[in-house]
């Protein structure tokens, strides 16, 4: 399987059709915790990204298909997802611009590049409870599926992997940040729900690598 | 859930043209983008203010645009921030050339939008400073929270950052002011009963009927205990203690005394609450000056209500009783 543009575009698809599908699932989780409207405002994003899809030129680079992602989520999601997300899209799109295809190098580039964005805009660590927490050990688990051989839809599957384990991790967690921190130690026993989208969306890389 | 609304994707669209409809001499309103902007805007020459955040909390933000107060407002979904696209659009149809102040509740959404809207508009030469205001002694503000949270003392920075622009002082003086404020003032709320947000359908907390959240964000978030109802009088000198010993306020201070109503409380138990508050204050030798009583950020049809102390200058005094002309707040014109 070759990672090109068509593999980005089903990739998006793909997130597009899981947000849809855990939307419900989001908004539990970030009600238990938060506010409530992730799953709903991620949904609103990514159903927008879906038409804008039929509009990339012929040929159009997966930097191109993820640039199209960022730029649509910052416009429309809103709360803190919106730019979160969107700026991890858009330095994940930075890490790969001008490839037509990604080798496993690639794709662990593009996974540090998204999740530095993560960090640079939400200033959140590791433990924090937060996308952080399924970013982080997906980025260390691709780079180590890289060193140890692994091919790009191996890298992805590890990364994936990591980041489901990471998001189940954020349960005993008190937040730090976000309006998840005013809870202090109620919010323990919760799962971060930014956590679990992001784990979601990484699946969705995945299994975009495995099919066609 | 009953709710006077049509479709709950298209509530903040529909109030927003009600509002339109409503406020036309005051107000001109762009429905693509949304936002809310002084009919007479961009005025030359003087600081424009913008502010803006979910939807939800009426009157503030669209309430307060007009002479004296903020000349643009931005209206997210409900209790979601807007995204950076109509901050951006409000921001540049308002500026007159004087540079542009952002006044931002401190929600982590709130502020990623408006940073993300203000990096473009310094992008395309627009002179922008942002104020946070987080006035909520109910969330501990330290390195493990997202700090405290931006509530009824917005209106109280809008109105006098407003009155100052008016007056003709500069971008960095307006903004100098509205910090002042936010630094003089300090809030906390009580919730009697969650509030049930559109597009949810259901509840976003649950409180038995004789239960009370004390320190109640204005999205309805946790704030510091929940506990069996009280007669009026104890609620308040329980959520009055943590406001005064926070700046701390001491005897002999001037100040204005804000009692809000969350959306669902009638003004009679207002009134109450300001009674008993303003004789806890006199009770600790500060005096009450100014005064303000009503539903001003609310939290959709939640009951409850916060209370705002904001300590009093010679400066601030005359900037609040300045002219204002707005749908919500309107003196001296």
């Amino acid at each position: 399987m070759t990672l090109d543009t068509a593999w980005a575009v089903r990739w998006i698809r793909a997130s597009a059709a899981v947000v849809s599908e855990h939307r419900v699932e989001l908004i539990t989780l970030d009600r238990d915790i938060g506010d409530g409207d992730h799953g709903e405002n991620l949904d609103r994003g990514f159903s927008a990204v879906l038409p804008k899809l039929d509009d990339l030129a012929d040929d159009a680079t997966p930097a191109d298909a993820l640039k199209l992602v960022a730029t649509t989520l910052i416009s429309t999601v809103g709360g803190a997802a919106g730019p979160l997300y969107g700026t991890a899209y858009l330095k994940a799109a930075g890490a790969i611009a001008g490839q037509a295809e990604l080798d496993g190098a690639a794709i662990v580039a593009l996974l540090t590049a998204a999740r530095d964005g993560v960090v640079l805009r939400g200033k959140a660590a590791p433990g924090d409870k937060t996308m952080v927490d399924a970013w982080t050990p997906a980025v260390d688990a691709a780079a180590a599926a890289l060193s140890n051989g692994s091919d790009e839809a191996g890298i992805l599957d590890a990364a994936a992997t990591a980041a489901e384990a990471g998001a189940r991790a954020t349960e005993p967690l008190v937040a730090h940040k976000g309006r998840a921190s005013y809870l202090g130690e109620r919010a323990i026993g919760h799962r971060d729900p930014g956590a679990q989208s992001s784990a979601l969306l990484l699946r969705s890389a995945a299994d975009a690598a495995t099919d066609s | 859930m009953k709710k006077l609304i049509n479709d709950p994707r298209r509530v903040v669209e529909e109030a927003v043209a009600g509002f339109e409809a409503a406020h036309g001499d005051l107000v001109t309103v762009s429905h693509d983008p949304i936002y809310i902007a002084r009919k007479d805007a961009p005025r030359q020459g003087k600081v424009a203010l913008v502010s803006g955040g979910g939807s939800g909390h009426e009157p503030l933000h669209g309430g307060f645009v007009g002479f004296g107060m903020l000349d643009a407002a931005v209206p997210g979904p409900v209790f979601t921030s807007p995204t950076p696209d109509p901050i951006l659009a409000a921001t540049k149809a308002v500026d007159g050339g004087a540079g542009v102040l952002h006044i931002v509740k401190n929600y982590t959404g709130d502020v990623l939008n408006f940073e993300t809207a203000a990096d473009l508009a310094l992008a395309d030469g627009i002179d922008v400073q942002t104020v946070i205001v987080d006035d909520d002694v109910a969330v501990k503000d330290s390195l493990y929270t997202a700090g405290r949270r931006g509530v009824a003392g917005t209106v109280l920075v809008e109105k006098i950052a407003g009155a100052a622009a008016e007056r003709g002082d500069d971008l960095a003086s307006v903004a100098a002011i509205a910090t002042r404020v936010n630094s003089v003032t300090r809030s906390m709320g009580v919730a009697l009963t969650p509030c049930v947000v559109p597009h949810a359908g259901e509840p976003s907390f649950t409180l038995a009927d004789d239960e009370i959240e004390i320190g109640i964000g204005i999205h309805g978030e946790p704030g510091r205990e929940r506990i069996k109802i009280e007669p009026a009088d104890a609620i308040v000198d329980r959520i009055l203690a943590p406001i005064v010993d926070d700046l701390p306020f001491a005897s002999g201070d001037r100040v204005l005394l804000f009692v809000n109503g969350l959306g669902g409380t009638p003004q009679v138990e207002l009134y109450i609450v300001f009674r008993r508050a303003a004789e806890a204050l006199a009770e600790r030798g500060i005096t009450v000056s100014r005064t303000l009583v009503g539903n001003f950020v609310t939290s959709l049809e939640m009951q409850g209500m916060s209370i705002t102390v904001m300590r009093l200058d010679d400066e601030l005094e005359q900037l609040w009783d300045a002219p204002v002309q707005t749908a919500a707040l309107r003196w001296g014109r």
